[in-house]
């Protein structure tokens, strides 16, 4: 158990991103790097083509600067390969923190396909190597802050939701994406439990899922994503609580109407549709002020909008925060 | 021992590295979920003795009524001095505003006095008074399992299990009553339990 003082170096301390790259990235890269490589011939062939990291951000994208600035300010260390992959929800596989990790292994990510529909011009269905295509695939750490209260610092690789929303073309009418997660008890064994309504659903108001930040990751820590922080494709949205992160998506559909999302459904006076980290509205059961951070002793305090209010809180001007939480 | 079975295991979690990503949760965890199971069984001791007349049994009541009392201690220690470190404010607001905290905290506070009046002595002098006193063990199990309940997000099956041994043992306990005595005659033990006769209130239940 690594005990160790609270980081009291506020996230609003910009770093450069020389420095940032060097410190963070670099280091993160390399280790990724290498378990990628270890893992290269495993389970997820799809990915043979996306393009492998060496230290450092792509220049020859076009997003990048729009969050080099957010990747900038995170002076934080990572939290460890092995946390971000044992220590996750994802009740398709068993509700404790490490069933995921036991359980998903029965999860077959080969030959994955997403299906665009809804109200947009451009609908169809995609292998997931043509799904992704459109968009450059990056590193980008985010901090990660759970509705429970915990939080992380993961190195995600991924690409702008943004691309393939575009690709899609929603009509003038769309105002919202949903996302729905694979729905097979076979694969996924605890959908034939009713701890939930399944599929799993989430969904964004289509500005929020143009925003720059908002990316479908395909890996963490510069290899593809292991099943249990679901693969082969989901949904980070870093100024929302964690579990707006849809894990093994196979739709993307455009509606007019909100719809619902699957913990909304399951307890709508505890979840809501926005779900933007907050500290000043508290969750019924706990307070949202503080969070603890996987490895630090001491909780630190909650930032609004996990620390990306810079970027996003003109998304919800004028918005009730706490009636829309 | 097997009251200490709980604390060995936890030990052993913590030096084989066995306590996951989140180990200061895992911890409170561990030890609410031991208080609970030692209150239950503490709670089926008279249910069992009565049923099949073993009566050696009971004198497991007192020490695992402890060892229930000792785990829900450090449960609540782990929870405000390693969880929250002692950060007042936050406990206070806890304890004040969410209600499984609330009734944790309760089951809590219900269970010092009967530690304390555990003692040969306090129950030579509370006489009838001391087993009225000690049903108070029945209303704080079941605001434990009420926490239990009502903490967990969506995953209701252990609750539930909980709640149904309880339901079970509280039934069990209405329909044979809860005097000291087994089903069977025992000649009476003077001291240790004051009253042998069944007790007429318990036909009420709790």
């Amino acid at each position: 158990m690594l005990i160790r003082r609270p980081d009291d170096i506020p996230s609003s301390e910009i770093t450069s991103e020389g420095v940032y790259v060097n410190r963070r990235q670099f280091i993160g890269m390399s280790a990724g790097v290498a378990l990628g490589g270890a893992a290269g011939g495993g389970g997820l062939g799809n990915f043979g083509d996306a393009p492998r990291h060496e230290a450092g951000p792509r220049s020859d994208t076009g997003p990048q600067k729009d969050w080099s600035t957010v990747r900038s300010d995170l002076d934080e260390e990572l939290t460890p390969y092995e946390d971000v992959t044992s220590y996750n929800n994802f009740y398709e596989f068993g509700t404790g923190k490490s069933d995921p990790a036991k359980n998903a292994h029965t999860l077959r990510t080969r030959s994955w396909t997403i299906e665009v529909d809804g109200l947009c011009a451009n609908p169809g269905v995609y292998g997931l190597e043509d799904f992704i295509k459109p968009g450059a695939i990056e590193d980008r750490v985010y901090r990660m802050r759970c509705v429970e209260a915990w939080s992380m610092v993961i190195p995600w690789r991924g690409f702008a939701l943004k691309d393939v929303i575009d690709r899609a073309d929603p009509l003038g009418s769309a105002r919202f994406v949903q996302f729905t997660t694979l729905l097979d008890p076979g694969q996924m064994p605890y959908q034939r439990y009713g701890i939930l309504d399944w599929p799993y659903l989430e969904a964004l108001r289509l500005d929020e899922a143009r925003h720059p930040l908002a990316i479908l990751a395909t890996g963490v820590y510069g290899r593809d994503l292991p099943n249990q922080n679901g693969a082969p494709l989901r949904l980070v949205v870093p100024w929302k609580y964690g579990f707006k992160g849809i894990k093994s998506i196979v739709n993307m559909r455009f509606l007019e109407d909100m719809p619902l999302n699957t913990w909304k459904q399951s307890a709508s006076h505890e979840y809501g549709f926005y779900a933007n980290v907050n500290p000043e509205v508290n969750h019924p059961r706990w307070t949202q002020a503080r969070e603890r951070r996987l490895g630090e002793f001491r909780r630190r305090p909650t930032l609004m909008f996990n620390g990306y209010g810079e970027q996003v809180a003109s998304l919800y001007a004028g918005m009730d925060l706490r009636a829309n939480y | 021992m097997l009251g200490l079975t709980p604390a060995a295991l936890l030990v052993w979690r913590g030096l084989t590295d066995r306590l996951g990503a989140n180990p200061i949760e895992e911890v409170l965890h561990h030890l609410g979920r031991s208080a609970l199971i030692f209150l239950i069984i503490t709670l089926s001791v008279t249910p069992i003795r009565r049923v099949t007349g073993w009566n050696p049994i009971i004198q497991a009541r007192r020490p695992l009524g402890l060892f229930a009392f000792f785990y829900l201690t450090l449960h609540l220690l782990w929870y405000a001095v390693v969880d929250q470190t002692y950060d007042f404010e936050f406990i206070l607001e806890d304890v004040l505003e969410r209600r499984y905290i609330m009734v944790g905290f309760t089951a809590w506070l219900l269970l010092v006095p009967l530690a304390v009046t555990s003692t040969k002595g306090w129950i030579r002098r509370l006489g009838k008074r001391w087993r009225k006193l000690h049903r108070l063990a029945y209303v704080a199990t079941s605001l434990g399992v009420l926490h239990f309940y009502w903490q967990v997000k969506a995953d209701t099956y252990w609750p539930i299990v909980a709640a149904s041994v309880l339901a079970l043992l509280m039934l069990l306990r209405v329909r044979i009553g809860d005097g000291g005595g087994p089903l069977r005659s025992r000649k009476p033990a003077r001291g240790r339990r004051p009253v042998e006769v069944a007790d007429p209130t318990s036909s009420k239940g709790l």
